[in-house]
């Protein structure tokens, strides 16, 4: 491992937030237009990896907090509960259904929608498992 | 322009079979990235191939008009390069560890599981790592 | 209620591999959601399976979508039978691994593995697109590529290597077979593809197809000549693994292989399905030859694993109703029988520490209960009445001799013999041969040891209940196979009666 890269540091600390950012816009207008959760999971783990590449991966799980194993536990239930939901109300597995009334930053709010972050979230967390691991030893 | 492709994908598939029948791990590594996205483009233009029509419905009209382009390809691409990725990650940790624990990267050392098990299962030698050939 | 079960299956699974998955450092829980899953696993498939039988061809088209456009999931009889199989399985191995597998592999996801495996077989299963058929195959790839490398050994690092490529390699033809069959179609859903390969412009094209894929799913299921990798891997993992992989990885390949043969490639039957029945017999001969120079009982079962796929190729290249429901049965045997006699190498392995052949003796002395209990999945393996095995074999002679096949009812009656020649040598090596050394008794708590001896009591019972109560279960695999050889009913069910 060489030194830390000032420069790098400084720059991951700018962007980050803007990476985050950009990842929750690319998921929320994923569903008609271009983005979508597995991109916006991407754009988010980039995020990290980019704090990982400058201050290495310790200071990248610090700074996660939640386990990347957790974070593809949770968004596989996320998932998973979006498409059971249509049995709730009687429909067949997975149907896509939308609350008739949007939202004002979300817009229209419904079970693709719920798939989707699940979504994110399992990209988020298989990518950063992958990379911490293949990082670390 | 689909003969251009057809000739990439056959260059790809020639390079990648070339590749992965190496002793070297990292040069089967290697093939097996090129050859997903070998099969990948192979998809792509078995898809045929329709230029500047993507399937979008106009607004004020509800159906397609065709000649359009097919997504469905390109929906399989996107899963196949999805699995593709896992895989191959999987693959590169895999090759790392392997490498670090057999302490050699040339598969025609890696007899063990093939033969009759000896009766001491030590008997690897680190110093007998070849390079690729 | 029928749609629900068609998707238990999947969500059982996923479920439990979540739930697993937040359990991470509670072992003991996780060893409990691993016996409560397969077991919910099991029971879904049983009643799937009676509702399949009851009220025919189950279908659900995920997100409401249409067929052809959404993606189609389709249980009929043999989907359900192999949802059945494999639950049940499942839940015999998990009993077992609450006894036989280490802490260190169940700290390094053990379970989840097994879960998202569960998952991707039974996603095969009952699936009807045959793209969706590839994602299956790939999770049920993945979970098993990192519970073959888990634990990171030596020689799991070795087979891993040699598994990982060839069935890359595998699932690469399967892509580009399923990339050629929808540039030809335009479709993907297999009741559509079946509607419209039959009448296609272009059936020479088509036989290329289904060679593509008679390759593609042959080195999954470890058919001649394709099978090197399997006996060069699947000895590596703990044996808890192996058991799990012979009972259940190459059954998807053969699967597979059975729903694309029966439903989409019949416009050249002469030649594929002589080709298969060629293949089947190859593969005896040599998985049984193979096994004959074995020592180590991991390595020698592993080849009867491949001599025991040929016989499940003979059902399918004789192509008639009793062949099919022959090579079904005998799949539900070989399966149970197959996965009890790793388990029981696992206890040889403890109680006389090797696995080497030359090293164990003495045990038909020191535990002749285990002695029964190995002669009875290895007798039935090998084809004596009345167990299981017999009943298949008969069955499948029966069929290959009606058909005038009288080669391959030759090879699989000597085949036949050579198993019994290598289950005499376990027999005599481990069992008969006076100890070399002094046996330890099982060690562990008395849960741990009954968990290692219960499935095996288990498969043993069922191997034996098998053979004596055939009927019922051979009507069934009747029924399913007179399901596989109308590929209208299929397609009536997912279209919903239309055309």
């Amino acid at each position: 491992m060489r030194g830390r890269s000032e420069i790098l540091a400084t720059a991951a600390r700018y962007l980050m937030p803007l990476l985050i950012v950009f990842s929750v816009f690319l998921l929320l207008r994923g569903h008609n237009e271009i983005g979508g959760g597995f991109v916006g999971g991407l754009v988010a783990s980039v995020a990290v990896v980019l704090y990982m590449i400058a201050e290495g991966v310790q200071a990248a799980r610090d700074l996660l907090k939640i386990e990347p194993r957790l974070l593809i536990a949770t968004g596989l239930l996320i998932a998973l509960s979006s498409a059971v939901f249509a049995w709730v109300v009687n429909r067949p597995f997975m149907t896509g259904l939308w609350w008739k009334y949007p939202l004002p930053v979300l817009g229209k709010v419904g079970t693709p929608l719920l798939f989707d972050v699940g979504v994110y979230l399992a990209v988020m967390g298989t990518t950063l498992m992958i990379l911490f691991t293949l990082a670390e030893d | 322009m689909t003969l251009a492709l057809a000739l990439l994908i056959g260059v790809l598939f020639t390079v990648a079979l070339y590749l992965m029948m190496r002793r070297n791990l990292v040069k089967v590594l290697i093939g097996l990235i090129i050859l997903s996205n070998a099969i990948n483009l192979f998809i792509f233009t078995l898809g045929r191939l329709v230029r500047g029509r993507p399937p979008l419905i106009p607004a004020g009209e509800t159906a397609l008009q065709p000649p359009y382009a097919d997504p469905l390809p390109q929906a399989l691409i996107l899963t196949a390069i999805v699995i593709s990725f896992g895989v191959t990650a999987f693959a590169v940790a895999l090759m790392r560890q392997a490498y670090q624990v057999l302490g050699t990267s040339d598969l025609n050392e890696l007899r063990d599981t093939d033969i009759q098990p000896r009766y001491h299962p030590d008997h690897y030698h680190a110093e007998d790592e070849a390079e690729g050939h | 209620m029928g749609d629900y079960l068609v998707l238990f299956p999947l969500i059982v699974p996923l479920f439990f591999a979540i739930l697993s998955l937040f359990a991470w450092r509670a072992i003991t829980w996780q060893r409990g959601l691993a016996v409560v899953g397969t077991l919910i696993l099991f029971s879904s498939g049983i009643a799937l399976l009676d509702v399949v039988i009851h009220e025919g061809i189950r279908t659900v088209q995920i997100g409401n979508w249409p067929p052809p456009y959404g993606i189609s999931l389709v249980v009929d009889a043999f989907s359900a039978f192999m949802v059945v199989i494999a639950g049940g399985l499942a839940f015999l191995i998990a009993v077992f691994s609450l006894g036989s597998m280490d802490e260190a592999r169940l700290r390094y996801g053990f379970y989840p593995l097994f879960f998202v495996l569960l998952m991707g077989v039974c996603g095969a299963f009952i699936t009807g697109d045959i793209f969706n058929l590839y994602v299956w195959f790939e999770v049920m790839l993945m979970a098993s590529f990192v519970l073959m490398a888990l634990g990171g050994e030596r020689a799991q690092l070795e087979g891993a290597l040699k598994y990982v490529i060839l069935n890359l390699l595998s699932s690469a033809l399967f892509l580009s077979a399923t990339a050629v069959l929808y540039s030809l179609t335009g479709t993907l859903n297999m009741a559509d593809l079946s509607i419209r390969l039959r009448t296609t412009i272009a059936p020479d094209l088509v036989t290329t197809v289904a060679v593509m894929y008679l390759i593609a799913f042959s080195i999954k299921a470890a058919v001649f000549p394709l099978f090197f990798w399997l006996p060069a891997s699947y000895h590596t993992p703990p044996v808890t693994v192996t058991a799990l992989f012979s009972g259940l990885l190459t059954k998807v390949g053969v699967y597979a292989l059975i729903r694309v043969f029966t439903l989409l490639f019949l416009a050249d039957v002469a030649f594929t399905h002589t080709l298969i029945l060629a293949l089947g017999g190859f593969t005896m001969v040599t998985g049984v030859l193979g096994a004959a120079a074995q020592y180590d009982i991991r390595r020698l079962l592993s080849f009867h694993i491949i001599s025991q796929i040929g016989y499940l190729l003979m059902g399918l290249g004789l192509f008639t109703q009793s062949a099919l429901a022959a090579t079904l049965y005998f799949m539900v045997h070989v399966i149970i029988a197959k996965a009890v006699l790793f388990l029981i190498a696992e206890l040889l392995y403890r109680m006389g520490g090797s696995f080497d052949l030359r090293h164990l003796g003495g045990f038909y002395r020191a535990y002749p209960w285990l002695a029964l209990g190995f002669l009875l999945p290895a007798l039935s393996l090998a084809g004596v009445p009345p167990l299981s095995g017999f009943f298949g074999k008969l069955a499948l002679v029966q069929a290959g001799l009606v058909e005038g096949q009288f080669v391959i009812v030759g090879v699989s009656l000597a085949v036949s013999l050579l198993t019994l020649f290598s289950m005499t040598k376990i027999w005599n090596e481990a069992f008969w041969k006076p100890a070399s050394k002094e046996l330890r008794s099982l060690s562990g708590s008395t849960g741990q040891r009954m968990a290692l001896i219960l499935p095996i009591v288990l498969m043993g019972l069922i191997t034996l209940g098998l053979g004596l109560g055939a009927e019922p279960v051979y009507a069934l695999a009747q029924q399913a196979a007179a399901q596989l050889l109308d590929p209208g009913a299929y397609v009536a069910a997912v279209f919903g009666g239309l055309p």
